[in-house]
């Protein structure tokens, strides 16, 4: 089983945030990455389906500045077995450009599956793994929270508000894994060892024209602190008294 | 002035809340830029057209209808079809979708068959001339971005609840339409649909959300939660990761980055103390309270109103003076 995994480089979203200076960028001092929380998922659930189901490979590919090799050599550690970067001096916010990079490189690689993070955690998209499929007309289904493969079909499980669809696909196909499917392992020594020899191939991104970009960046409007703090249930009438009045919320 | 499409989600025979929230931001979209007309495309089962007429109330001029015994539940292959030929036969400046389950997958398959610009999770649109901007919350809510859409349309989906359905009564004019796949040979089949408990109030329809986190201490002291729900009346129960991955709710109840991103007019937070990835979730709700023990904790810092104290005392006083309240 061949299945090729896509992940994003993202920040670390616990730290403070600071816009640049050209107002549409964030200032990079400090800023700390890392694997994209949902693309851990995907890969586990990758690593899992070629150890059951016998000989195969599971190949990375990132779209971005060499700084995305860090984050190929962590999934190649946690056990892929190859990893492709697609180098871009930045990634770009249109999302159907870097689907565009991703459906030419994989086009061509006689996957059997494709596998997304849900989205990722720095723009909470989750709109090229979708964009991908339709690319290259492979069927697809997003937000999996259970998984089944077998022979050359699959039956997938995903949350909607209030439900839950069970969906069946056919081989080969790209699929978007939501969190909690697989808990992702973590690199052991020898796997961080063994990810320094493996294959890293570098490549030019195919972006194409893109059509969104980034107007402007601003940290939200800082909610002014509470307008009421009260002690105790003693300062429970006084606010219902403002949740009426003031919020009108009663 | 531009024509507007909105795409108006339904589920087993009904239109969902974010359907009216799709075409009420379509009308405004299209009075803000001159007044173009409003298409609203409804896929679904056989009977679902008599359902479109509510959408004329919201600003629809034009509602298309594609019904076929295939279409009971979510096709996207076919949904994607139809709305892609539909988008691609008009003259329009921008389409909206919901930033749905089900639209987080349709929109990104729109926008890749027609080799357009997608914003998701949209909390504001202003239509220029020679743009779309639409301002989405990022990096778990902590930067606004505002993207730049060239190319018409501009694909757009939103987030639910953040821009709520305003009336705009018109007479809507109702079209028949062919699907433009056949449901048949779709490889992508939804098998099943299983809904929760018919009486439990979806946290994205809710108005009000009362959550609760660790602070609570014991899966039975949610016990306090839901009376404290059903004292607002149109209240849903929200839970916190914590909570959900300890299996004291069920994981479908967590809000947060990692789970549902929900804005409703009020939300409580009980026994919550903030984390961030809880935060990402409820940033955006219109008034937000705080109860929790501990003075310090990063929930006060983005809650409208708060109490430090016990929730065990707080949270019964507080149920019994909103239903008061509401009683009143």
């Amino acid at each position: 089983m061949k299945i090729a995994v896509c992940v994003k480089r993202v920040p670390d979203m616990e730290l403070r945030f600071a816009i640049a200076a050209d107002r549409k960028s964030l200032e990079q001092t400090g800023l700390k990455y890392d694997l994209s929380d949902f693309d851990g998922y995907a890969l586990e659930v990758a690593l899992q389906l070629v150890e059951k189901q016998g000989p195969g490979e599971v190949v990375l590919v990132s779209v971005g500045p060499d700084g995305v090799q860090e984050t190929l050599r962590k999934g190649l550690a946690m056990g892929a077995t190859r990893a492709v970067q697609l180098k871009a001096d930045h990634v770009p916010v249109d999302g159907l450009a870097v689907a565009r990079a991703l459906a030419a490189e994989l086009g061509a690689g006689g996957y059997d599956l494709i596998l997304f993070g849900r989205m990722a955690t720095d723009t909470a998209s989750g709109a090229v793994g979708p964009m991908v499929a339709e690319l290259l007309g492979l069927p697809c289904v997003t937000s999996i929270s259970h998984l089944d493969i077998s022979g050359s079909a699959g039956t997938a499980r995903r949350d909607l508000e209030g439900a839950t669809e069970t969906v069946r696909f056919p081989l080969p196909a790209v699929l978007s894994i939501d969190e909690g499917i697989a808990r992702p392992r973590l690199a052991t020594l020898k796997g961080i060892m063994a990810a320094k020899k493996k294959p890293l191939e570098v490549k030019p991104a195919a972006l194409g024209q893109v059509r969104l970009t980034i107007e402007a960046m601003a940290l939200p409007a800082e909610r002014t602190g509470p307008k009421f703090m009260g002690d105790g249930p003693d300062a429970v009438p006084e606010l219902v008294q403002r949740l009426r009045t003031e919020a009108k919320v009663l | 002035m531009g024509d507007m499409f909105a795409f108006a989600e339904s589920r087993s025979g009904e239109l969902r809340k974010v359907a009216f929230e799709t075409v009420s931001a379509a009308r405004q979209a299209a009075d803000a830029s001159g007044g173009g007309a409003v298409h609203a495309l409804v896929l679904g089962a056989p009977g679902i057209a008599a359902r479109a007429e509510a959408l004329g109330r919201y600003g629809a001029d034009v509602v298309v209808v594609a019904e076929h015994p295939g279409l009971e539940r979510y096709s996207p292959e076919v949904f994607a079809a139809t709305a892609a030929a539909r988008l691609d036969a008009g003259a329009y400046r921008a389409a909206f979708f919901p930033a749905s389950a089900e639209g987080r997958d349709l929109a990104p398959r729109v926008a890749a068959r027609l080799g357009l610009g997608l914003a998701s999770d949209v909390i504001s649109v202003d239509v220029q001339n020679d743009a779309v901007l639409a301002q989405h919350p990022a990096y778990t809510g902590k930067v606004v971005v505002t993207l730049r859409l060239t190319g018409a349309p501009a694909i757009l989906s939103l987030r639910p609840g953040a821009l709520p359905a305003v009336e705009h009564p018109r007479a809507a004019r109702i079209e028949a339409a062919a699907p433009a796949a056949d449901p048949a040979s779709a490889r992508v089949v939804v098998t099943e649909l299983a809904q929760q408990a018919a009486a439990k109030l979806d946290l994205g329809e809710a108005a009000v959300i009362v959550s609760g986190g660790r602070g609570l201490r014991a899966a039975e002291h949610f016990r306090l939660v839901e009376d404290l729900a059903a004292a607002f009346g149109n209240a849903a129960v929200g839970a916190t990761r914590a909570v959900t991955d300890d299996g004291w709710r069920p994981a479908t109840d967590q809000i947060g980055q990692t789970g549902r991103v929900v804005s409703p007019d009020l939300y409580v937070a009980v026994g919550i103390s903030g984390a961030i990835q809880h935060l990402a979730g409820m940033r955006t709700a219109k008034t937000i309270v705080a109860i929790n023990k501990d003075k310090d904790a990063p929930i006060f810092k983005i809650a409208d109103y708060g109490i430090v104290g016990d929730l065990f005392e707080v949270v019964p006083r507080l149920t019994d003076e909103v239903r008061k309240a509401r009683s009143s």
